[in-house]
């Protein structure tokens, strides 16, 4: 069982989840999320070394379509939802050398 | 305060027959419910956002086939309720989040489009725990929805608002949508019928995601033949749902009076034990003597893996939930909080436009999927899920369908369980296994706790078959105590 | 080994040589109408945003549905690069950006639908395929201000076409050991690509996308540790961005310091890689099981039908023509590059002379219907040139005609006049010369090797201008050689 979750650790996954936490916030969601996980302790305890998981409830296969075009959005629809917009494109502010 | 009576309990079977046959006119049944809305609904708040104007103009077009000798289908005129996490074109769809405010979906989802076809009418986008999160729709950006038996109470959630609207008679049918009990246990706690579909029965196509693998649509109506109608309309094979079951949906509404005699019937014995409040195990119980009189073979089921499913499902939800809610960036539709780089405003965005129990589950998932973390949680977490499928399929040998509490409670205040998320967790732990299973499952209103309250009991059934499913709800349904 | 590696190793004191260790990651668009979750165009260059749904915007509650020619495409790449065709499942790599409207990108992981395959390169060396798998690929950012480089831009536009267009990566091992290599793995996979039909494979459009690892080590000795650079827009980039980042690891290594693993990105303007991202940075990924998609089984009757549609490919069409012609395979590699292999081995049956075949294919038919002539009449034009019946030059002249009009090479030689001048009358033309020119003759027969060649361009000349160009030079000089010998 993996150690109990810490204050770094939450600190971390915020950093990865994109959430910004309050020093309370990351003392409450560390006391909480532990809880939730010490919960799940008795999954842990269980031997399913043999047991194959399950991703989806219905096993289904080879659900394909055909390669035929369909009629796409409107731009205008589209980027009357976006909060800035510049020559028909979506405007963010620079990623600084985030391309993965 | 508790059992007030709502304005309107037509059910939608009634309202459709009577529209169809013209002697009641849509419009006169959706004013009906409007009045009830303008009556109540700053009291319960099942609402974010009321469409009268829209319904208006619906239920005249209903009115004027109707007037024209078409028929507008089977649902004419039927006012529905939609949760605000199924898309409406044209109309804000909000997940009870900040950070959809005043989003406008620029298509349908296929539920809405089917439900349209069928001639039902949408009275409006029904209150939610924010993005499906919670068990009392306490979680929503926009205010908790209240419990229109006793408006102290919650709701249940995630689907309060859809709920509360049948209960309080703002509309005749909601569709809510049930990731872990979302649909079945409001339709407990405020004494309507709610429906879990099989997994794949109902198009996912235009539902925004909480969890992909275990979300399912699904109606919450007055009586069992208003879920069976709904369920024939909504359900059925969508080819823009990869994960849509291609089996043509059975007749339902037409089998309801078929029984229950020869079916077997197991009592889960592991949802019957701790956790379970006396007063509804003991409806429960009463249930199962209702199905045996009605021919039934009744006996104890075990299902021993449903003990894990609680553990399971917070693994497995929240981590599909932390990569289904990354979209919300700030950068194409939604709340953006202006920064400086693009890392920073998706920062600040999320961090304004989320509440604080998605936050927990955003973050719970995310460390469940992390490295070093994946196998020992998310991995494991989809065994158990295999564990559970197993003891299902195995109860399944000797039983049709099983039965077990909705709700382990009846509706709790407002505020109660708000503080400590795992305390409102365990609202679900009958209602997650079906949800991990894939399995069909409905709430029938079966009488009253012990404070007065509705107590649902849950009926289960294996993958597909809603039609013995809903044969034995009609059966309870009938057999329900006054 | 780049040249620059080894250089250094040897003459600088170190007592081992350096070898270059390289794999390539290349992404390609698949030729499909339609991306691969939506119906929305898969199309380069249409107005921004215009080509988006609410699928590959990732709009909420939208689900994807997989497109089933991108998947015939993928496993017949699978069977062209000989991997087995495995079943296979899509998994979620979360991170955020920008250009990917979902902050993950669907892509498959733990199983890839083509798994172990190899592409063996013109030279004969065998390049191991550790994976061929679907992806979607992102939108695409215009980074506005600044100057127009990522790490400087003032602020990014972003246009969604691109996104959930249908991708193959295909993965190569680390077989690689030098630029040249690297650039010859590339092309050949072009090839590749194109002879299958999968995918337009534009290097310069970013259809065609080619990632490199690059390490060094003495040999014999454990891989180096790796840097990944990114942004090599042609083979030359390629070429010139796995040099310099082999030579930056060995000076780094031979002045003390380790190299660190990272992603970097090459600069063609300056002709560096810069770093983009170390591993210390690296993303946690999250990978899962795409709940919204379910896996690919293909049926033996599916995969049959694929395996049929794989057509012969590059290497194998190399080795035909080398056998016909009796040359190696890379002498082969420009024709059956050009698509002219099927003319070259046609002609050759009928009778043509190999060498002289492929040299016109290699020369004078890189041109639009090259691949249209009739064979029979390529074999005729060679054996009319083998006979001395048409000069060189004529017989290119010949074979322009050829592929813009058709016709036979006779009738077209006749209509221009190109009359052949016998050896006998070309022996009366050259002595007529002779006598004409009494003191150059004398000159040429008696001078030094210098005067001789000299004198050797103006008999020709004067040859050529007494027969209208129709005499071949050649003969011509052969002629004046036996004249001062006799």
């Amino acid at each position: 069982m993996p150690q109990k979750i810490t204050r770094d650790d939450v600190a971390h996954v915020a950093d990865l989840a994109r959430l910004a936490l309050s020093d309370d916030e990351l003392e409450q969601f560390t006391g909480q999320l532990a809880a939730v996980l010490d919960h799940a302790a008795d999954v842990e305890a269980l031997d399913v070394a043999d047991v194959p998981p399950t991703s989806h409830p219905v096993p289904l296969e080879n659900v394909l379509r055909d390669d035929v075009v369909t009629p796409s959005l409107d731009r205008a629809e589209v980027l009357a939802q976006a909060p800035a917009v510049e020559d028909d494109r979506f405007r963010v502010p620079p990623s600084l050398g985030q391309e993965p | 305060m508790a059992d007030a009576t709502p304005a309107t309990t037509d059910t939608a079977v009634a309202i459709a027959e009577a529209v169809r046959s013209g002697e009641r006119s849509a419009r006169e049944v959706l004013d009906t419910h409007l009045a009830a809305i303008d009556a109540r609904e700053g009291e319960i708040h099942a609402f974010n956002l009321v469409l009268a104007d829209e319904a208006r103009a619906a239920a005249d077009e209903i009115d004027r086939r109707v007037a024209a000798g078409e028929d507008p289908g089977p649902l004419a005129g039927v006012p529905v309720a939609l949760k605000d996490n199924l898309c409406t074109r044209g109309v804000a769809t909000t997940c009870s989040s900040k950070i959809l405010e005043g989003w406008e979906p620029p298509y349908d989802a296929t539920v809405v489009r089917r439900l349209a076809d069928a001639g039902a009418v949408v009275v409006g986008k029904a209150n939610l725990d924010e993005f499906a999160m919670g068990s009392s729709t306490e979680n929503s950006a926009f205010g908790p929805t209240r419990n229109p038996r006793d408006t102290t109470k919650v709701p249940g959630g995630s689907s309060g608002g859809s709920t509360a609207a049948v209960a309080a008679g703002f509309a005749a049918v909601g569709l809510g949508s049930d990731t872990g009990g979302s649909i079945r246990q409001p339709a407990a706690l405020c004494g309507v019928v709610g429906m879990k579909p099989t997994y794949g029965r109902v198009s996912r196509y235009g539902l925004v995601a909480f969890a992909s693998s275990l979300d399912q649509i699904g109606p919450l109506t007055h009586t069992v033949a208003d879920t069976a109608r709904v369920l024939e309309v909504i359900g059925g094979h969508d080819p823009a749902d990869t994960t849509s079951i291609p089996e043509a949906m059975p007749a339902l509404e037409s089998v309801l009076g078929d029984g229950v005699a020869g079916l077997r019937v197991g009592v889960v014995r592991e949802l019957m034990g701790e956790g379970i409040a006396p007063d509804v195990a003991a409806r429960v119980r009463e249930a199962a003597e209702v199905l045996a009189a009605a021919g039934a073979e009744v006996g104890e089921a075990s299902v021993p893996a449903v003990t894990y499913g609680l553990s399971a499902y917070y693994l497995i939800a929240p981590a599909e939930a932390s990569s289904n809610l990354s979209r919300y960036d700030g950068v194409r539709y939604g709340l953006r909080v202006d920064a400086p780089t693009t890392p920073e405003m998706n920062l600040a965005s999320r961090t304004a436009g989320f509440g604080a129990e998605v936050k927990r589950r955003i973050m719970l998932g995310t460390y469940a999927l992390s490295a070093g973390y994946y196998d020992a949680y998310y991995g494991k977490a989809q065994k158990v899920r295999t564990l559970i499928i197993r003891d299902f399929a195995a109860a399944y040998e000797s039983f049709d369908l099983l039965l077990a509490p909705t709700s382990p409670t009846t509706a709790f205040p407002l505020g109660a369980k708000v503080s400590d998320p795992l305390t409102m967790y365990l609202n679900d732990i009958c209602t997650i296994p079906s949800n991990l299973a894939g399995q069909p499952a409905v709430s029938v209103p079966f009488g009253a706790g012990d404070d007065g309250l509705p107590v649902g009991v849950q009926l289960l059934a294996p993958a597909l078959a809603e039609a013995p499913l809903l044969r034995a709800a009609a059966v309870l349904e009938e057999g329900a105590p006054s | 080994m780049t040249e620059s590696g080894s250089r250094r190793g040897a003459d600088e004191g170190g007592t081992k040589q350096w070898e270059l260790v390289v794999g390539l990651e290349v992404h390609c668009e698949l030729a499909t109408a339609t991306k691969l979750f939506c119906g929305c165009p898969n199309q380069f260059g249409a107005e921004p945003n215009t080509n988006v749904c609410p699928v590959c915007l990732g709009l909420p509650g939208s689900l994807p549905v997989l497109n089933r020619q991108a998947v015939e495409f993928a496993m017949r790449l699978g069977r062209a690069l000989h991997c087995t065709v495995e079943p296979s499942t899509f998994a979620r790599k979360n991170y955020f950006y920008p250009d990917m409207p979902k902050d993950y990108q669907v892509s498959q992981y733990d199983q890839p639908i083509n798994a172990e395959g190899h592409l063996d390169l013109p030279s004969g060396q065998r390049i191991g395929i550790e994976r061929a798998h679907l992806e979607e690929d992102t939108g695409k950012s215009t980074h506005v201000g600044g100057g127009g480089r990522i790490h400087e831009a003032g602020h990014s536009l972003v246009d969604y076409n691109r996104a959930g267009v249908p991708l193959v990566e295909i993965v190569g091992r680390p077989d690689l050991r030098s630029s040249e290599d690297a650039k010859a793995y590339a092309a050949e996979l072009r090839a590749i690509l194109l002879a299958t039909g999968v995918s337009d494979a534009k290097m310069e459009e970013g259809s065609m996308r080619v990632d490199a690892n690059v390490s060094v080590r003495h040999p014999g000795e454990e891989f180096g540790t790796r840097c990944e650079i990114k942004n090599l827009n042609s083979l030359r980039s390629l070429g010139r961005a796995i040099d310099y980042e082999a030579r930056r690891q060995i000076d780094l290594i031979e002045a003390g310091e380790r190299v660190i693993q990272q992603t970097r990105h090459w600069d063609e303007a300056d002709g560096r890689t810069h770093t983009l991202r170390s591993k210390e940075e690296a993303y946690d990924y999250r990978y899962f099981p795409e709940p919204d998609l379910v896996p690919v089984v293909p049926s033996a009757e599916w995969l049959a039908e694929v395996e049929a549609s794989v057509p012969t490919l590059p290497a194998e069409r190399r080795e035909a023509v080398a056998e016909a012609a009796g040359v190696t395979p890379a002498d082969a590699a420009l024709v059956v590059e050009r698509g002219l292999d099927g003319l070259v081995l046609a002609a050759i049956a009928a009778g043509a002379d190999p060498l002289r075949v492929l040299t016109h294919a290699d020369h004078n038919l890189a041109v639009e219907g090259a691949d249209a002539l009739d064979p029979r009449a390529l074999a005729e034009l060679v054996t009319m040139e083998a006979d001395g019946a048409l000069t060189a030059t004529q017989a290119k002249t010949v074979l322009a005609e050829m592929v813009a009009g058709g016709g036979s090479p006779a009738e077209i030689a006749g209509a221009k006049g190109f009359e052949a001048v016998s050896a006998d009358a070309l022996g009366d033309v050259v002595d007529g010369i002779i006598a004409a020119n009494a003191d150059e003759w004398d000159r040429y027969v008696n001078g030094d090797d210098k005067t001789r060649g000299k004198l050797t361009g103006f008999f020709v000349g004067q040859v050529m201008r007494a027969t209208q160009g129709n005499a071949d030079g050649k003969a011509v000089t052969a002629l004046l050689e036996q004249r001062r010998g006799g």
